[in-house]
């Protein structure tokens, strides 16, 4: 498209400041007398609070405050890192408060404390005396469903958040024509996000009565909405401060500390109190990433297309709604531009167990649908014997088509191309043939898997995104947006958007990373892989409106029209005869001094997006299977994306890289587990947790297919979460390619696969 | 029962007197008496790698070393790599490769490849790599890391 600085890969922004460990993270700002929060924990997983006495505890020389449910406010709210509906129908389920009155995990929030430290704090924890009336409790959704099973909100006694689907076409006429009906069942577990920065945020309340709160959030405008509605306070009397994050995945898309911290400090007469989870509470006290069980029911046509699917699912949303429904929603309409299916049904369920709360986690239930989907497209290609790659080829949609449901238009689709350098990467062909007939101990095997997912959120929520830009005497920038940097590398590519459009260099743009919500431009967050798209669009035409501003200035100094002239390296030129006029300085200049026509430069904007625009991408993977110990090694994995435009190349490979290792740990050893007896989590610790270290971790080979998406500012479609979402079952078919054996539940770990070799005799 | 000990640390060149509890980490001494908050904290139990400083050269979880342990000791933390205003070999190519996202446990990584490269050693990949699996790194997935670190080691 003849792009300049969209496309290369320049340094990100912030390197520097992290480098030299300058970057400010929210633990990094200090008040004097900076007091510490701390919270009692539920040791059960179901059970009512009968009474509880915070008198010895309030007692204990250094504590300031100790409070529960029965100090505050009686309000219900959602966490959701959702858009605010107008209409109450859209809203999020507000079943939960700051403090419970009743616990429903095994570490629901019974009680807070505020002290001057931490050694303090703890101790008050101890001496709060609770009287629980222990509920039995269940943990397996499918259990919860059954009658009789213990009700977990008196709201919704039969556990169900929510069961509306979708359904489109002939589905039952489909179904009777079908050649072939084929049926699989796949599951996935518990993982959770691991930021290396837990959640954490300190509050205090300003001269002007005002709660401030800093906070590792990724949506700062709906933390102050949220904290807001949690207390019963007008909006405005909120400020939120999003500083450096360390992490969030869609773990900080959600309002999970900061109601809590505000009122910690309200009970501390305004003094600024800190509230940081440990690791073992941000295990199973933040959110983690909702198990669901699909099953699915495909028809094909005796040509081998597919014609229709049956997708019923269910979701462990755990003990309070958070995203809920929209989780699965998500799932199963995001696959949806992938197979032209003619009919579908989709059956979904979300299901309150006694678990920690599921929420937002990067790719937003698709990885779990593509895990299913994916695997169940490779057991049908075994069973009528079909080449996968060609299969899924002769059943990809093309550009044009659009969603039943959701009328969502792909206009982009670099699909095809990206498996054929997928193909290409990991010789495909020749691999195969070599890895027929295998019979030793160690056995390897091929496989891969596609996606699509979205652009943003559109046409579920509202997609709305600002940007400001302040031009500076020299001809330099500001901008500031609302939409978060948090490690993605979002600022330096609005920067890269901002230099391309107004023909400066990347240095001359300075952008403003700290979100406030009261100075920053109204946008709803970091999520969705909206960044780029949505938020992208709002910084173009933010720059394009400085831009015509500037040349509003020249035009009226030189005598050309605006459309004669152009900016380029920081200088007015005329666009036809390519000659220098005058310097971007020059004009800035005059702009703020002019005795007559001075009116410094700014743009300040929003957009209001109501396209959608489908990425996709691939997973090619070779594994060895040690068919004696149950260990599966990757060899060589590559990802191939179509993610449009790619605005920073170097950026882009770091989040294919992270997301791909994300998705690895996925397939083969990440797992949060819980004791069946007293809901007890077993392993919420980075020790038994089996996150990927650098030695799990292969090399990870990285290409892309770059459509021009004519929706997106500058060609550009989403990649952030995309990465995560097919590694998983392109590794479950690989090693279905090298045993025989299909894996319908992750994650692959060696005792799962071990225990399965047996079962299935081959041990 | 809290008992208090007067210490000196010496951190990045620069002597420190202070009075500590003895139940205190180094971390929580230099983040929270020094300000030295370029050492992150990540689990506070040692698993993490984000506290790393080098004691007497030697990378070292801060969060799971008392402060009165460090007493005369020389410590260096990321604040301390930088010289003249020119940052460290080591931060350069972390930056050019492309090493580093969220940043979180950028400081950590960085001192233990500073200490890497200063030991003079050599590292084959597998070393390098079982030299950096006590830090974890989200973000990455260590593919740039693993990068910026070679390079260091080589570019010697
Ligand atoms: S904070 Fe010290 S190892 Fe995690
Ligand atoms: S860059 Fe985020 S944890 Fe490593």
């Amino acid at each position: 498209m003849g792009f300049k600085i969209i496309g290369s890969s320049v340094n990100r922004l912030d390197a520097v400041s992290k480098v030299t460990g300058k970057a400010k993270y929210t633990n990094d700002f200090f008040e004097r007398e900076m007091l510490c929060g701390k919270v009692l924990r539920s040791p059960y997983a179901h059970a009512v609070i009968k009474a509880i006495d915070v008198s010895e505890a309030k007692a204990l020389p250094g504590v300031i405050a100790v409070f529960t449910s029965q100090d505050l406010p009686k309000l219900k709210y959602a966490t959701a890192g959702h858009p605010w509906s107008i209409d109450p129908k859209h809203r999020d389920i507000e079943d939960r408060m700051i403090l419970t009155d009743k616990a429903r995990y095994v570490g629901d929030s019974v009680a807070a404390v505020v002290a001057q430290d931490e050694i303090i704090a703890k101790e008050a924890l101890k001496l709060i005396k609770v009287d629980y009336e222990v509920l039995p409790h269940v943990l397996d959704p499918e259990k919860a469903l059954e009658k009789g099973a213990p009700i977990i909100h008196e709201e919704r006694p039969n556990n169900i958040v929510n069961d509306f689907g979708n359904e489109y076409g002939d589905y039952e006429k489909d179904f009777m024509n079908a050649q072939h009906i084929m049926e699989g069942v796949y599951d996935t577990s518990i993982v959770q996000h691991c930021h290396i920065e837990t959640q954490t945020a300190y509050a205090y309340i300003d001269t002007d009565d005002r709660i401030v709160i800093v906070s590792s959030t990724q949506i700062p405008h709906i933390a102050r909405r949220v904290v807001g509605q949690a207390l019963g306070l007008s909006w405005g009397k909120i400020r939120v401060i999003k500083p450096h994050i360390g992490g969030g995945f869609g773990n900080k898309q959600e309002v999970i500390i900061e109601p809590l911290v505000a009122a910690m400090t309200i009970f501390s007469h305004g003094l600024p109190v800190r509230y940081t989870m440990t690791r073992e509470e941000c295990f199973i006290s933040s959110r983690t990433r909702h198990a669901i069980k699909f099953s699915l029911k495909t028809a094909l046509t005796k040509d081998n297309k597919l014609q229709a699917i049956h997708v019923l699912g269910i979701s462990n949303t755990g003990s309070y709604a958070s995203h809920g429904h929209s989780i699965i929603m998500s799932a199963t309409s995001k696959f949806r531009p992938l197979y032209n299916f003619k009919s579908f049904k989709i059956e979904p369920k979300t299901v309150y167990t006694n678990l920690p709360a599921a929420g937002a986690m990067r790719a937003y239930g698709v990885p779990q649908m593509i895990f299913a989907l994916e695997s169940h497209i490779d057991d049908i290609c075994r069973k009528l014997d079909l080449d996968p790659i060609e299969f899924r080829k002769q059943n990809l949609v093309s550009v044009g088509h659009e969603d039943p449901i959701s009328h969502v238009v792909v206009r982009s689709i670099g699909l095809s191309e990206c498996i054929d350098k997928g193909k290409e990467l990991i010789k495909w062909e020749q691999k195969r043939a070599n890895y027929k007939e295998q019979t030793g101990d160690k056995r390897r095997g091929l496989g891969m898997a596609c996606f699509s997912y979205f652009s943003g959120t559109h046409p579920v929520s509202l997609e709305v995104a600002g940007a400001r830009i302040i031009l500076n005497q020299d001809g330099s920038v500001q901008l500031q947006v609302g939409a978060t940097e948090i490690g993605q590398g979002a600022d330096t590519a609005f920067a890269q958007m901002v230099a391309e459009v107004l023909g400066i260099s990347i240095d001359m743009v300075h952008v403003i990373s700290t979100q406030d919500t009261d100075i920053t431009p109204f946008d709803t967050g970091a999520y969705a892989s909206r960044q780029t798209y949505i938020t992208g669009a709002a910084v173009k035409k933010a720059a394009l409106e400085v831009k015509n501003k500037i040349l509003t200035i020249a035009s009226r100094k030189i005598g050309l029209q605006i459309d004669a002239l152009d900016i380029n390296d920081a200088t007015i030129i005329e666009k036809k005869l390519g000659k220098e006029i005058c310097s971007l300085g020059e004009i800035a200049m005059e702009a703020f001094y002019d005795r007559t026509h001075s009116h410094p430069i700014t743009s300040d904007t929003s957009v209001n997006i109501r396209t959608n625009a489908i990425a996709y991408g691939v997973t090619f993977v070779e594994v060895e299977v040690d068919m004696k110990t149950g260990v599966i090694e990757v060899i060589e994995i590559y990802n191939v994306h179509d993610s449009g435009t790619i605005i920073n190349h170097k950026a882009a490979l770091g989040q294919v890289h992270g997301g791909v290792s994300m998705g690895l740990g996925y397939a083969l050893s990440e797992k949060l587990m819980f004791d069946e007896k007293t809901g007890r989590p077993l392993n919420n610790n980075l020790l038994d947790y089996k996150l990927q270290t650098i030695m799990d971790t292969p090399k990870i080979g990285v290409d892309f297919v770059e459509t021009y998406e004519e929706t997106g500012s500058f060609g550009q479609k989403s990649l952030g979460e995309n990465p995560t979402i097919s590694p998983a079952p392109a590794v479950r078919n690989a090693v279905l390619d090298a045993t025989g054996v299909s894996f319908n539940k992750l994650p692959l770990n060696p005792q799962t696969v071990f225990e399965k070799f047996k079962t299935e005799g081959l041990l | 029962m809290n008992e208090m000990k007067k210490i000196n640390l010496i951190v990045n060149d620069k002597t420190y007197q202070l009075e500590v509890d003895i139940r205190e980490s180094l971390l929580d001494v230099l983040r929270n008496r020094l300000h030295f908050t370029g050492v992150k904290e990540g689990c506070s139990v040692g698993e993490c790698g984000a506290c790393t400083v080098l004691i007497d050269g030697v990378p070292t979880s801060s969060c799971i070393y008392l402060a009165v342990f460090a007493d005369g000791k020389k410590i260096r933390t990321i604040e301390g790599l930088e010289k003249d205003g020119k940052l460290s070999k080591v931060q350069q190519n972390f930056i050019d490769e492309g090493a580093i996202q969220c940043g979180f446990c950028t400081p950590g990584i960085v001192m233990t490849t500073t200490a890497l490269v200063e030991s003079g050693n050599k590292f084959t990949d597998e070393e390098i790599k079982r030299e950096i699996s006590g830090h974890f790194c989200r973000c990455t997935g260590y593919q740039k890391i693993f990068d910026a670190v070679k390079k260091s080691l080589d570019d010697k």
